[in-house]
């Protein structure tokens, strides 16, 4: 049976995000946390191939004791077990150290329930933002990648064998590789389903598995949360709103109106940028 | 190459204090499709070379491809001291292993102190594998570049819906690696007679190794590159409909533009998500930008809020996107789209005044009388 694993990230819910104009600090008291939009992409694909095929699905996440509720979630939509990966240790990791750790639980989840044929990850996080741990992960564990992935297209569970569109800014590339592989996942890829009662009744009970450094008899200390953490961050700033001062433009007729507002980008430096002159 | 995977690799980072002093120079890795680059990999020589004489080091370029010795001597005309370049068919199409083997093949060899890659899709994919070989710190999407007195890289990003900026440094390791965002940094005017030296170099990895193929290249007909657009006309949830996108490509066709839209749009069906702006979708700077039936919520206005000019048309007076435009009309957009896209059409003809006014005049007074 397929093995796959999905990994997740319990983020702030951007939205409730504000800035304090005092400070110019992130107010981050009463912001909601919710389960990585783009990484329910990637857990809604797993659980469509387990659907079809038939695997084992866990899902992995590193994070603080209250990531518990994000691996229920996903138990809730129909994954088969949750791995959370906790330890003050971890803490402030950036990208190259979360890959680290990431990476060696994905290794042991293999050894516990059987070797790993797929990861997913999300296209990026909405608070990290930088789509580097999955290639990061691919590249620890040694698997090919199949970033910004819009479509299974084909998969064979005997050869192990994967067919996948690849997302690019200028067309879509259709990509064929051997598992293990590790996909990252756009929203295209498909529409998350809601948790059906038996998820919902299997979760309200379910405590995620949780590994702290003690599960890791080989990890490098040195490699982990800010200390294993190449890139530092500087210095953070609230960039100056942008200032306009908008023209509103009124005129009695619509085609006034239109003529007006050419008549005002006609003044500027456009028509000549952009060859309208 | 599936059978013998190797096992974790988790020796990564080097095991004692190594002495990173004879890294120098900055290498811009160039990406290119059928031989043709990419603007951003232009754009980060131009950005590069005001840094590398900060450093009094050479500039660099790595060109990677099938049939793309030309782009070697276009990377010197852009600015490149030095290139490294291979031809090889298998390289023809990108694909992480064999990608990710030859720079770190050219950065081990050539020690520069600075990686930078366009913030592409590819780029990240390859910045990524990189990074982690390496190991070294990378920094994703930035938009602003520069480098201090102790040569350390100064790659500043967006962070936490770009609602901050954060300058992010790698101290410990060298090359100090970034990629950065496409259409934000200016490239140097391409001069001819410009010289470098062009650095032949072996690929590092042969067809039989690589699992991976690319079957084939489906180049988007309908979708659109958001990112280099210049002109962008936006619709969100004001449409209504899928056929509100059909006024709105008369308008961005007048315009030499393509049309952008709002999530809702995109989640209603009404396009597909490569049109979407925002925080979710695509980071734009056009130099022009044109939101129709938009209201301006943050996760949409982070994405499109640093265009040279704004055009905002809404029913709503009080539409937020209002504060940000250059020009608003409070309107229904479905009279003002198509009455700029005649008279933009109509001055293109040459017409400065602008036919098509006269024409709705016309039809404005032909209705009056018939009211
Ligand atoms: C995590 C997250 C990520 C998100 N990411 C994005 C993103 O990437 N991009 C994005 O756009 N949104 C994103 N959103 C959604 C965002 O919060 C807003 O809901 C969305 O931008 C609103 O879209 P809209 O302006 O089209 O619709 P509305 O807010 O409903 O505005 C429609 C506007 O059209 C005007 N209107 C109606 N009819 C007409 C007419 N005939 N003529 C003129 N004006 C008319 C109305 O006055 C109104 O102002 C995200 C939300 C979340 C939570
Ligand atoms: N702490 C984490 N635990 C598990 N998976 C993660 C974690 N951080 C990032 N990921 C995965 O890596 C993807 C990219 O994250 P990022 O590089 O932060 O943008 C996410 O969508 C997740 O799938």
């Amino acid at each position: 049976m397929l093995h796959i694993v999905v990994c997740i990230k319990q983020v702030p819910d951007s939205r409730e995000i504000r800035i304090d104009p005092k400070t110019n600090t992130l107010i981050r008291q009463g912001v909601p946390a919710i389960v990585n939009f783009y990484d329910l992409h990637g857990l809604e694909e797993a659980l469509r191939i387990k659907d079809e095929f038939g695997a084992r699905v866990t899902v992995v996440s590193m994070g603080p004791p209250s990531a518990d509720k994000a691996l229920k979630q996903c138990v809730a939509m129909g994954a088969d077990e949750g791995v959370l990966i906790s330890d003050r240790a971890f803490a402030g990791a950036d990208t190259l150290a979360t890959s680290y750790v990431v990476a060696l639980a994905i290794d042991k989840v293999g050894k516990e329930w059987g070797p790993v044929d797929i990861v997913f990850c999300g296209k990026q996080t909405l608070d990290g933002d930088t789509g580097q741990v999955g290639p990061g992960v691919a590249c620890r564990l040694d698997f090919d990648q199949l970033t910004y992935v819009e479509k299974v297209e084909h998969l064979d569970d005997s050869k192990k064998e994967i067919i996948v569109h690849r997302h690019l800014e200028d067309g879509v590339e259709r990509v064929k590789t051997k598992m293990p592989v590790l996909i990252t996942a756009l929203a295209e890829l498909n529409k998350p389903r809601r948790a059906a009662l038996p998820g919902v009744l299997k979760s309200v009970r379910y405590q995620p598995v949780v590994w702290t450094t003690n599960d890791f008899p080989d990890i490098d200390r040195a490699k982990i949360g800010l200390k294993g953490s190449p890139t530092i961050v500087g210095k953070t700033w609230v960039p100056e709103p942008k200032k306009v001062d908008t023209q509103m433009l009124t005129a009695d007729s619509t085609d006034k109106l239109a003529n007006e507002l050419l008549d005002s980008l006609f003044g500027t430096e456009l028509p000549a940028k952009l060859g309208w002159a | 190459m599936a059978e013998e995977r190797k096992k974790p690799a988790v020796g990564l980072q080097p095991e004692n204090e190594v002495d990173w002093s004879d890294y120098r120079g900055i290498l811009v890795v160039v990406e290119q499709r059928d031989s043709v680059a990419k603007k951003v990999s232009w754009q980060l020589l131009g950005e590069s070379k005001r840094m590398a004489d900060k450093l009094q080091a050479p500039l660099m370029a790595l060109v990677i491809g099938h049939h793309v010795e030309q782009l070697a001597h276009e990377a010197v005309y852009y600015g490149a001291d030095k290139v490294f370049y291979c031809d090889s068919e298998e390289l023809k199409d990108y694909r992480t292993r064999p990608y990710s083997k030859l720079c770190l093949h050219v950065i081990r060899q050539y020690k520069p102190e600075i990686v930078l890659f366009g913030a592409t899709y590819t780029g990240r994919d390859l910045a990524g594998a990189i990074a982690t070989h390496l190991p070294t710190g990378l920094t994703a999407d930035c938009t602003q570049l520069d480098v201090n007195e102790e040569r350390l890289l100064m790659a500043s990003r967006p962070a936490f819906s770009e609602k901050m900026l954060a300058t992010i440094l790698c101290k410990q390791f060298k090359p100090q690696m970034a990629t950065a965002r496409s259409g934000v940094f200016q490239a140097l005017q391409r001069d001819e007679t410009r010289t470098g030296e062009i650095i032949t170099v072996d690929p590092q990895m042969p067809e039989n190794e690589i699992a991976t193929q690319v079957l084939e290249f489906i180049e988007s007909t309908q979708g659109v590159n958001l990112e280099d657009a210049e002109v962008i006309v936006s619709g969100g949830r004001g449409l209504g409909g899928p056929a509100g996108f059909k006024v709105l490509q008369e308008l961005a066709d007048a315009l030499g533009g393509v049309v952008g839209a709002s999530r809702p749009a995109f989640e209603a069906g009404w396009i597909s998500h490569d049109h979407q702006v925002g925080q979710t979708g695509s980071t734009v700077r056009p130099k022009l930008y044109i939101a129709c039936g938009i209201s301006g919520a943050v996760q949409h206005t982070v994405g499109m809020q640093h265009s040279d000019y704004i055009v905002a048309i809404n029913k709503d007076p009080e539409a937020p996107i209002f504060k940000i435009a250059n020009y608003g009309i409070v309107g229904d957009l479905f009279e003002v789209v198509p009455a700029l896209a005649k008279a933009m059409k109509s001055r293109k003809k040459g017409n400065p005044q602008g036919v098509g006014a006269v024409i709705g005049d016309a039809v404005a007074a032909a209705q009056s009388v018939h009211n």
